[in-house]
């Protein structure tokens, strides 16, 4: 989308880089981390909160705090019609109506349902909620979500948790060209190089959680994301020379034309 | 079903293939992304012994990456110790003369307070012996019914049942279903549960097949080490599981591998399987499967679990009692295995904290049910 500043769902974010909670080993180091990374984007797995009494949970107490929104995830759920009611409870227990929209009913690599995330998007978008699905790399679908009202497109750049980087680079770019809502890099990001690259592509934002959560100092490498992020915005606004893979002959082909 | 495609395993011709591996043959395992099942075999056989280390190191990588530093906390509640079966090794065993319980809903409701004031657990595995008229389904559903308001994640450890009796139980709140096959060995498999419905191989092996038919969240497996050599069947487990993932491919899988210890009365294991060679198996198990759950409940000793909840494992009980209304109820009657691990669950969590990772209590909401 590329606009100077990032607005979803009427709300600017100055950080471009958003957070998870998961796989920390402490909620304290989670804590720490969050602030180094200078996100003001945390997401949180339903399934890992007090649903009946969100206030009274001990890991929301280290997340919460006035310059973060908190995007409350569907993790868990197999279909659109699971996906809307626990999107609908998110809403009453957290008091927002951004979700992160999560479908994936294979649980080995947890790769996103297009079909069952674009029926979701649909009725969530509808009923007033900010949606943001996660979802494969694949510009069709981000245009037909476009159609269903998504506030934006997490596309993934490879499957989660692997680290592997930008692997599905080519789709990511055309995704980036194309569309009208902002685009966050979501799943596979393993380095703050890959953050930095994804940025540079055009990506309006990055989410990142494990490559953060089990590094060997999580705040410090919270802290190389949040850095990689604003080196990768800054290049991309800056505009990149692009890359030329031939030499330019000195004598030009086309100097008979002068 | 399952029980077809195992027709196509030989035992005997799979204990030679994993004695026959080579060191070559384990750093070949070690180099691959994607290790298969000729690695895993590989990875478990006597030849990778040596590489322990490595195998350590790369099961602690991969386990961070996919589940992060944490662990998963789970308590069981017996219910019932009666039993129609006659396991030769188990002290459920309907020819052992003792006081058979079959807890009451209001009682089981009474575990389930004195479970909430033991720790701060989400997760419960409801487990009976097998009696089908007793304490079958019907049973099965009031339990659960019972300890819903309780925890989030209900599971049940019991005789295996139809596919529409796993259904009816889903709508109970009936998350995940953990059943051993205890062994693979079919012929041997009758000489250690000789009578009752377990005697029937065929049934228990496809019990798998009818969860996933029912679309149960989770299915738990395990073979039980110190019948068979553990080798050949932790090897045919691997293959069911990846028939598993294969046609039911939106179902989440744990395992455990629960080892009979030499006790001064009673069955004597046929094999004992040494820390080492635990080790060995929860390693190479994770290195074959990044994404299974590998659970290792309190039968082993606290510092095996403070250290391989580090290295592998991914979810562990605390705090457990073996005994139906253990908790309150009947504190004294008979246990089915005895515990190596007493601690309090605040203390098997701190000790989880010491070493660098967070006892989880709570990772998944009854409202995803």
């Amino acid at each position: 989308m590329n606009s100077k500043e990032l607005i979803i769902g009427g709300r600017r974010f100055g950080s471009r880089l958003f957070a998870g909670t998961g796989k920390f080993q402490s909620n304290a180091v989670m804590e720490a981390a969050i602030k180094a990374s200078g996100t003001e984007m945390v997401t949180v797995a339903m399934k890992r909160v007090d649903m009946l009494d969100p206030q009274a949970d001990d890991m929301l107490h280290h997340v919460s705090a006035a310059h973060i929104q908190l995007l409350p995830n569907t993790s868990g759920v197999r279909n659109a019609e699971e996906a809307v009611l626990a999107a609908r409870l998110a809403r009453e227990a957290f008091g927002t109506n951004f979700i992160k929209l999560e479908i994936h009913p294979d649980p080995k690599y947890l790769f996103p349902d297009p079909v069952e995330t674009l029926k979701a998007t649909e009725v969530l978008a509808k009923d007033g909620f900010v949606v943001l699905p996660y979802i494969q790399t694949d510009p069709v679908l981000c245009k037909r979500l476009e159609d269903a009202g998504t506030a934006a497109v997490m596309p993934l750049a490879a499957p989660i948790g692997t680290n592997k980087g930008l692997v599905t680079r080519e789709l990511l770019s055309i995704i980036i060209e194309e569309s009208n809502v902002p685009v966050v890099v979501d799943a596979g990001l393993g380095a703050p190089s890959h953050a930095a690259e994804a940025m540079e592509m055009g990506a309006d934002a990055v989410l990142v959680n494990t490559a953060i959560a089990v590094a060997g100092d999580p705040v410090a490498m919270a802290d190389a994301f949040r850095m990689a992020v604003i080196a990768g915005r800054q290049a991309y606004e800056a505009g990149l020379g692009g890359v030329c893979r031939s030499a330019q002959a000195s004598s030009p082909l086309t100097s008979f034309l002068d | 079903m399952f029980s077809e495609e195992l027709k196509q395993y030989d035992w005997d011709a799979t204990t030679a293939a994993i004695a026959s591996k080579t060191a070559a043959d384990v750093e070949r395992a070690l180099r691959k992304e994607r290790p298969g099942i000729d690695d895993f075999m590989a990875l478990i056989s006597p030849a990778a012994a040596p590489y322990l280390e490595a195998m350590a190191a790369r099961s602690r990588a991969l386990t961070q990456k996919r589940f992060g530093k944490v662990i998963s906390m789970y308590i069981p509640l017996y219910i019932t110790n009666s039993c129609t079966n006659a396991c030769v090794y188990c002290g459920f065993n309907r020819h052992n003369a003792f006081r058979r319980v079959i807890l009451t809903p209001p009682q089981i409701a009474d575990e389930c307070e004195a479970i909430r004031r033991l720790g701060p657990f989400e997760n419960l595995l409801l487990v009976t012996g097998e009696n089908p008229v007793a304490a079958g389904t019907e049973y099965l559903e009031k339990a659960l019914q019972v300890c819903r308001p309780y925890f989030n994640n209900l599971s049940i450890e019991v005789m295996p049942l139809s596919a529409e009796d796993y259904r009816r139980l889903t709508l109970s709140g009936l998350n995940g279903v953990v059943c051993f096959q205890e062994t693979y060995h079919r012929e041997r498999y009758n000489v250690y549960h000789p009578a009752g419905q377990k005697a029937d191989f065929e049934w228990r092996v496809n019990g798998f097949d009818r969860m996933g038919q029912a679309g149960v969240h989770k299915i738990g497996m395990g073979v039980l080490i110190g019948l068979e050599d553990w080798r050949t069947d932790v090897t045919m487990m691997a293959r069911h599981l990846l028939y598993l993932r294969k046609h039911y491919w939106q179902t989440r899988y744990s395992i455990n591998f629960p080892r009979m210890r030499p006790s001064e009365s009673g069955f004597q294991p046929n094999v004992v399987m040494s820390d080492r060679e635990l080790a060995q198996l929860t390693f190479a198990f994770r290195i074959f499967d990044n994404d299974v759950d590998i659970s290792v409940s309190t039968r082993e000793r606290p510092v095996f679990r403070n250290n391989i909840a580090t290295l592998g494992a991914t979810s562990m009980s605390a705090g457990s009692r073996t005994e139906p209304g253990g908790y309150h109820t009947y504190p004294q009657a008979l246990e089915q295995f005895s515990v190596s691990d007493d601690r309090s669950p605040a203390e098997v969590a701190e000790a989880i904290r010491a070493a660098g990772y967070e006892a989880v209590w709570k990772d998944w909401d009854k409202i995803f049910d």
